[in-house]
């Protein structure tokens, strides 16, 4: 009887060995905090990596950071587990990603929001001010107060860069136009504080905005939701957020995680991921502002026909859009 | 002018919708520490009811299904603690500590296999949620100078739970000071010989205490996710619990001095939100590092200038051992 045991044993470890064995390609993902399912920033990569997942039958690690201590001793685990690649999302990611990139140069390691500058390191920022740029538009342009809000999740110069270009779209299609500012929280529970979020978009709401744009990841929930219950508008981010609550959401700023993610494993598979500094605007198609049949009723044509022509100028170089991260 | 005082109602306005939970928690806590028990569990208990609500409410579709369930699972981990450290004798700091720890852990895990939204459970909508009440004339009387704009935005237009809480701070000061129920709550938290000595079980009374702080913190608990948010979110208690209990110590375990602080909490949350930003005729902006700090540092300057000591009954911290 025992021997049986041992023997099935032996089997199933030897299975193992060779499943592992076939697929000798393993990429990883690290999430930040907030957690996977967002609905926003890590929801868009965790779709990225389904979707490659879907196409390569090849299956991922991943992890979710819920503390500040875990981004190193995730990385350091998933090197030395033998993952080819691995995508760290988020900023607060770069200090473990250098030194676990230091580590293992053998691993490929790409990092979306900030840039790492190492051999063996694919940076990917984007350029957030522009599609915030046209949001902000879009927001000016629907709102009947004058009065538009913004709500930010930690503050850092990313979110500032949000709002910067938010805030100049807006004045590009009303000067008259009024644009109040809330940051949530000054740490990383900041991302995860619903509550929070809809006081403050209450708050704004209070003092005339009729519509509010959230770069705050699950903080967003209880914005969009604030905004449901006041019957304002919102404007999601990130991911395509219009699904949430069709009616009041105007659109949505969709920043391609999903696309950058999915492209970094793919690439990584196929052995043409190179390391470098990677930066997605609107020429790339990295950033814009979402249409679907959620919000269709909300977006007049001559808002959308205002939008879409800033769309081409910032794209032929027309119009510039402050970055933050630049100006300072 | 006018629009000044609507300025300042809207303030008062938001500072009750955040003070409500932080009422309920610190009026929850307010039993369990007046009978002997430390409750550093407030946080878990709302987080766990918050969770439970929730669910509840997105299964069923009732708001009052998932309050219902919400306090029976913010009771049954009170249960927990007492049995812990009632029963047990155990360092209660530890039990409360286990308490948010299991189900700051738990509720996503069983949020996730339940509703496999990644442990946030459905969006709430329609009767899963108490809705804002509109009280009885208060359009009618939205024109009338002053009064009528304190009715209809300051007092009108909160969901249920808000005239609870508004409520539970004259009951919970009647049943505490004006019962025998609560003259043996605070017998054992102060002299809990001398109680057992009268032939009346501390332990008994200590149990009854801590039914009383389930039900408060569940509703307290229930407020987020069904009736102020709107579906539980990881960790969206945010450290309120803890808060709740800063409020109690500040308000030397006494209700109505308890509530203001709990006020003072709210407000200065409330003021910051709408200080972010805003221009200040001759000092200009102000930080939001400096703003988001102002709580904080209105907390500590209160403490020590004006509260004075703040004096725990005596009893509390340890569990109670009959002399043979």
């Amino acid at each position: 009887m025992k021997r049986i045991v041992l023997a099935a044993l032996a089997a199933a470890g030897m299975t193992m060995g060779a499943s592992a064995f076939a697929a000798d390609f393993t990429p990883a993902i690290v999430f930040d905090m907030g957690g996977k399912f967002d609905k926003s920033f890590n929801e868009a990569a965790y779709h990225g990596a389904e979707a490659f997942k879907k196409d390569s039958g090849v299956d991922y690690l991943e992890f979710e950071v819920t503390q500040a201590s875990q981004r190193e001793q995730a990385m350091m685990r998933m090197a030395k587990k033998g993952a080819n690649i691995i995508v760290a999302m988020g900023f607060a990611q770069a200090g473990a990603v250098e030194k676990a990139a230091k580590e293992y140069p053998d691993t490929k390691f790409t990092i979306i929001d900030m840039v790492v500058d190492l051999p063996n390191v694919q940076s990917i920022v984007f350029k957030e001010h522009e599609g915030s740029f046209l949001v902000g538009m879009a927001a000016a342009l629907a709102s009947k107060t004058g009065k538009v809000g913004f709500v930010g999740g930690m503050d850092i110069p990313l979110i500032r860069k949000f709002a910067q270009g938010y805030v100049e779209g807006a004045k590009y299609a009303n000067p008259d136009v009024e644009v109040f500012q809330n940051m949530t929280g000054t740490t990383p529970a900041a991302w995860n504080d619903p509550t929070k979020g809809g006081e403050l978009a209450r708050s704004q709401f209070d003092r005339g905005a009729d519509v509010v744009y959230a770069a705050a990841g699950g903080t967003g929930i209880g914005v969009y939701q604030a905004a449901k219950d006041a019957g304002k508008l919102a404007i999601g981010v990130d991911s395509n957020q219009n699904y949430l609550h069709p009616g009041t959401m105007l659109t949505s700023m969709i920043k391609r995680v999903d696309v950058a993610v999915e492209e970094a494993f793919t690439s990584a598979k196929n052995g043409t991921w190179k390391p470098g500094i990677q930066v997605l605007g609107l020429a790339e198609g990295g950033v814009g502002w979402a249409l679907d049949e959620y919000n269709e009723k909300l977006v007049t044509d001559d808002m959308k026909a205002k939008v879409e022509a800033a769309k081409a100028d910032i794209i032929a170089g027309k119009i510039k859009v402050t970055d933050y991260m630049m100006q300072n | 002018m006018a629009d000044a005082f609507l300025y300042v109602l809207l303030i008062l306005d938001a500072t009750f919708r955040v003070a409500t939970p932080l009422v309920l928690a610190a009026l929850a806590g307010m039993f369990s520490e007046r009978s002997g028990v430390i409750d550093i569990g407030l946080e878990g208990k709302m987080l766990g009811s918050a969770f439970a609500a929730a669910a509840c409410a997105s299964v069923t579709g009732s708001a009052w299904a998932g309050l219902l369930v919400g306090v029976a699972a913010a009771i049954a981990l009170s249960m927990l603690h007492g049995f812990a450290c009632i029963t047990h004798r155990g360092n209660q700091v530890v039990s409360g500590m286990a308490i948010n720890i299991v189900v700051a852990g738990l509720a996503p895990t069983l949020g996730f296999a339940w509703f496999h939204q990644g442990g946030q459970t459905p969006p709430l909508s329609g009767d899963a949620r108490f809705a804002s009440l509109t009280l009885p004339f208060a359009d009618a009387t939205a024109d009338w100078p002053i009064i009528g704009p304190l009715y209809s935005e300051l007092i009108s237009g909160h969901n249920i739970i808000v005239y609870m809480a508004a409520a539970a701070v004259p009951i919970a000061a009647w049943i505490l000071f004006r019962t025998r129920f609560g003259l043996r709550i605070r017998a054992v938290g102060e002299n809990p010989h001398a109680v057992d000595t009268a032939g009346i079980s501390v332990v008994a009374i200590r149990y009854r205490a801590l039914i009383v702080t389930g039900i408060l913190c569940g509703i307290a608990g229930s407020y987020l996710s069904i009736a102020h948010g709107a579906g539980f979110a990881r960790d969206m208690t945010a450290g309120k619990g803890y808060l709740a209990l800063a409020a109690l110590v500040f308000g030397k375990w006494k209700p109505v001095p308890t509530l203001f602080a709990c006020l003072l909490f709210a407000f200065t949350d409330a003021l910051q939100a709408r200080l972010q930003g805003a221009d200040i005729p001759g000092i200009g902006v102000i930080p939001v590092q400096f703003i988001q700090a102002l709580p904080y540092i209105l907390t500590v300057l209160l403490l020590a200038g004006f509260v004075g000591r703040a004096i725990p009954p005596k009893a509390i911290g340890q569990p109670y051992v009959k002399e043979r």
